[in-house]
C-alpha cells in the first residue's frame, strides 16, 4: 500500500506564542518546532499499516520553505521512506491543499493521511480540501482504521460518541489520538536518525500558489485579572461567588 | 443573494450550537440586507424545524436522505443550494469540519473556522477567529466575494427573533462513496465542546476510582466531565474527555479544574472559558495564575463540600 502522510511543522506545544511588533506575523525566534501532534498519530498509523501488509511505501509531504526540513527529517527518522517538500511558504489551507492534490494527481496514493488540524493556525481544512480536489471520500477525526483488502472499516468521533463507516480505498482521513494510542508513538532511535540522513527528500516547485484567505493580524487574548483565593474551609463562599458575582451557576 | 446556514441535528434534535449558528447567520444577513435559509440534513420533524424561525431563518430546506458521515453527499447537497448565497454559515461540529473545507474547495470560496465575532467588514468579509489553540486571536479576510464561516461554540450569543419560517422538503440523490454503518453514542452525555459548565480533573485525583465525585459535581451542575492529557494517556479516563491543546477545546461559561496543575498546553485548550476555578493542593500550581477563583486545598475535602453547598441552591 502506498501511503502519503501530510506533515506540518508547528511550534512545540510548550511554546509561548509571540508575534512580530505590529502583530502581522508569528515570531518564530527561540521557538522549537515539532511534527504537528495530530500528524504524528497519522504517521505512526501509516508505519503500522505498512508493517502489517509487509510492503508498500510511506511518503511524507510538507508545504514549506527550507526551515521545515528538520521536522521532515524527524519524520524520516521515525520511519517514513521518503519525503517531498513543496517549496513555498504555506499561506493558507487552500493553497496548501491545491499544491498537495496537484502532486497526488500525478503520484497517486492508496491512502492519504492528514492531521485533523494543525495546532498553530487550527484551520483544520487541508484534509477536506484535498479530498474534494481529488473527488475522494474524507473521514475526519478518525479514531479507527482497519484495512481489509480494499474494503476499510473506519470510525470517526462525533459529538458524544462515534460513527462506524465503510469505504473503499483510496480516501483521505484526518487523524487524531485514537487512530493509534499515545503509547504507540515512536521516538526516533540512533539507527533511524542515521538512516534518515540518506533517505530522499525531494524538493518540488509549487504549481499554482493561489490563496483564498489572508491573515491581517494577530493579538494575544487579554490577560486575566488576578485569581480570587477562597479559604479551603469556606467552600460555601466559593459557591456564593460563582452564583452571585460570576453568575455562572 | 442570501445567507445559508447548515443546521445540524442529532437524532432529530437541534442543539444550542445550531441556534447560535442561525443567530450568527441572521446578524450577517442584516449586514447584507438579505434573508437566512437554513439547510437541515437527515430526518428532523416539522415542529423541530420550525424552531429555527425563532432565531432568524425565514426558510428551512429539509433534505432527509443525506447522511452526516457522508461528506461528499452533504457537500454536494449544500452546493446545489448555494448558487445565490453570499455567506454560508456552519457551527464548528465534527460533521461541519468535514463539509466546510470540501465546500470551500468545490465552490472556490474562502473558508474561515473558529470564528468568534460577527464580520467587521463584508467587502471583503473580515472576521476574528481563534488561532494557536486559543493562544491568539487572528483577524482574517477572504480573497473571494463570498465566504464560508464556521462559528466557535459558546462564542456568539443566541438572539431570539420571535419569527417563523416556511419549511420545504427537497429530495436529493447526492451520495458519496462511503457506507454509514451506524453510530454509538452515550445517551444523556453532554458534549464537552458545547457544554456551558465543564468539571475537569487531573492526576491530583490519584486514580480512576476517585472520579465519582467529579461526575456527581458535573451532574448537579448540568455540565460535562473532562480530564487532563496525562489522565487520558494512562487510561484513567477515555480519550474523548481529554481537553487541552491536543485534545478538545473548551469554551465554557464555567471551567472547574480539580487537581490539574495548569501546564501551558492544558491552559491553551481551556482558557477561552469565561470563568475558571482552580482547586489544587499546590499554591504554586500555574493554574492559579490563569484562574478567576481558586481554593488551595485537598480535592477530596473541597469537592464533596462543593457538592453539598451547590445542592442547597439548586
Amino acid at each position: 500500500m502506498n501511503i502519503v502522510v501530510c506533515i506540518s511543522s508547528v511550534p512545540d506545544t510548550t511554546s509561548k506564542i509571540n508575534f512580530t511588533e505590529n502583530g502581522s506575523n508569528f515570531d518564530s525566534s527561540g521557538v522549537q518546532f515539532v511534527i504537528n501532534p495530530y500528524d504524528e498519530f497519522g504517521l505512526t498509523k501509516a508505519m503500522m499499516l505498512k508493517e502489517v501488509s509487509g510492503g508498500g511505501k510511506v511518503t511524507i509531504i510538507t508545504v514549506g520553505d527550507a526551515t521545515v526540513e528538520p521536522v521532515m527529517r524527524k519524520a524520516l527518522a521515525i520511519g517514513a521512506d521518503e519525503a517531498i517538500r513543496i517549496n513555498m511558504t504555506a499561506t493558507d489551507s487552500y493553497s496548501t491543499a491545491t499544491e498537495i492534490s496537484n502532486y497526488l494527481k500525478s503520484n497517486p496514493a492508496d491512502l492519504i493521511i492528514t492531521g485533523k488540524e494543525s495546532i498553530d493556525y487550527n484551520g483544520g481544512a487541508v484534509g477536506g480540501m484535498i479530498a474534494e480536489m481529488m473527488k475522494l471520500p474524507f473521514i475526519n477525526a478518525c479514531i479507527g482504521l482497519e484495512v481489509n483488502g480494499s474494503k476499510t472499516k473506519l470510525i470517526r468521533e462525533i459529538e458524544g460518541g462515534k460513527e462506524n463507516i465503510l469505504a473503499n480505498l483510496p480516501f483521505v482521513i484526518g487523524g487524531q489520538k485514537g487512530l493509534v494510542q499515545e503509547s504507540e508513538l515512536r521516538i526516533p532511535n540512533m539507527r533511524g536518525i542515521m538512516q534518515a540522513r540518506s533517505k530522499p527528500l525531494n524538493i518540488i516547485e509549487p504549481t499554482a500558489n493561489e490563496s483564498m484567505t489572508e491573515s491581517l493580524n494577530f493579538k494575544k487574548p487579554a490577560e486575566k485579572g488576578s485569581c480570587k483565593l477562597v479559604d479551603s474551609n469556606d467552600v460555601a463562599k466559593l459557591v456564593s461567588l460563582l452564583q452571585n458575582e460570576a453568575k455562572v451557576i | 443573494m442570501g445567507v445559508l446556514v447548515y443546521t445540524e441535528s442529532w437524532n432529530g434534535s437541534f442543539r444550542k450550537s445550531t441556534f447560535e449558528a442561525v443567530s450568527y447567520a441572521n446578524e450577517t444577513a442584516k449586514l447584507l440586507g438579505t434573508e437566512v435559509t437554513a439547510i437541515s440534513l437527515g430526518k428532523v420533524n416539522d415542529s423541530e424545524l420550525s424552531k429555527l424561525g425563532n432565531y432568524g431563518a425565514s426558510k428551512v430546506v429539509s433534505i432527509e436522505a443525506v447522511k452526516k458521515g457522508d461528506s461528499q453527499g452533504c457537500t454536494n447537497a449544500i452546493a446545489d443550494l448555494a448558487n445565490d448565497a453570499s455567506a454560508i454559515i456552519f457551527s464548528n461540529t465534527y460533521t461541519a469540519k468535514m463539509i466546510a473545507p470540501r465546500l470551500s474547495a468545490k465552490l472556490k470560496i474562502g473558508a474561515i473556522n473558529n470564528v468568534v465575532e460577527i464580520a467587521s467588514n463584508i467587502s471583503p468579509f473580515t472576521v476574528k477567529r481563534k488561532a494557536f489553540s486559543t493562544k491568539a486571536i487572528e483577524t482574517t479576510k477572504v480573497n473571494s466575494k463570498k465566504v464560508i464561516l464556521s462559528i466557535s461554540p459558546n462564542s456568539f450569543r443566541l438572539i431570539e427573533t420571535g419569527g417563523s419560517c416556511i419549511i420545504e422538503s427537497v429530495e436529493s440523490t447526492e451520495k458519496g462513496d462511503v457506507t454509514i454503518e451506524g453510530q454509538e453514542t452515550l445517551s444523556g452525555k453532554i458534549s464537552i465542546s458545547e457544554a456551558e459548565i465543564v468539571v475537569s480533573a487531573g492526576r491530583g485525583l490519584k486514580g480512576p476510582e476517585n472520579w465519582g465525585m467529579i461526575e456527581e459535581l458535573a451532574e448537579i451542575l448540568g455540565g460535562a466531565t473532562a480530564c487532563s492529557k496525562p489522565v487520558s494517556d494512562i487510561g484513567w479516563r477515555p480519550h474523548s474527555e481529554h481537553v487541552g491543546q491536543t485534545g478538545k477545546a473548551v469554551t465554557a461559561n464555567l471551567y472547574i479544574a480539580i487537581g490539574i496543575s495548569g501546564a501551558i498546553q492544558h491552559l491553551a485548550g481551556v482558557n477561552s472559558s469565561k470563568i475558571m476555578v482552580a482547586i489544587n493542593t499546590d499554591p504554586e500550581a500555574p493554574f492559579f495564575k490563569a484562574a478567576d477563583y481558586g481554593i488551595i486545598g485537598d480535592a477530596f475535602e473541597v469537592v464533596p463540600k462543593m457538592i453539598e453547598e451547590i445542592k442547597k441552591i439548586t
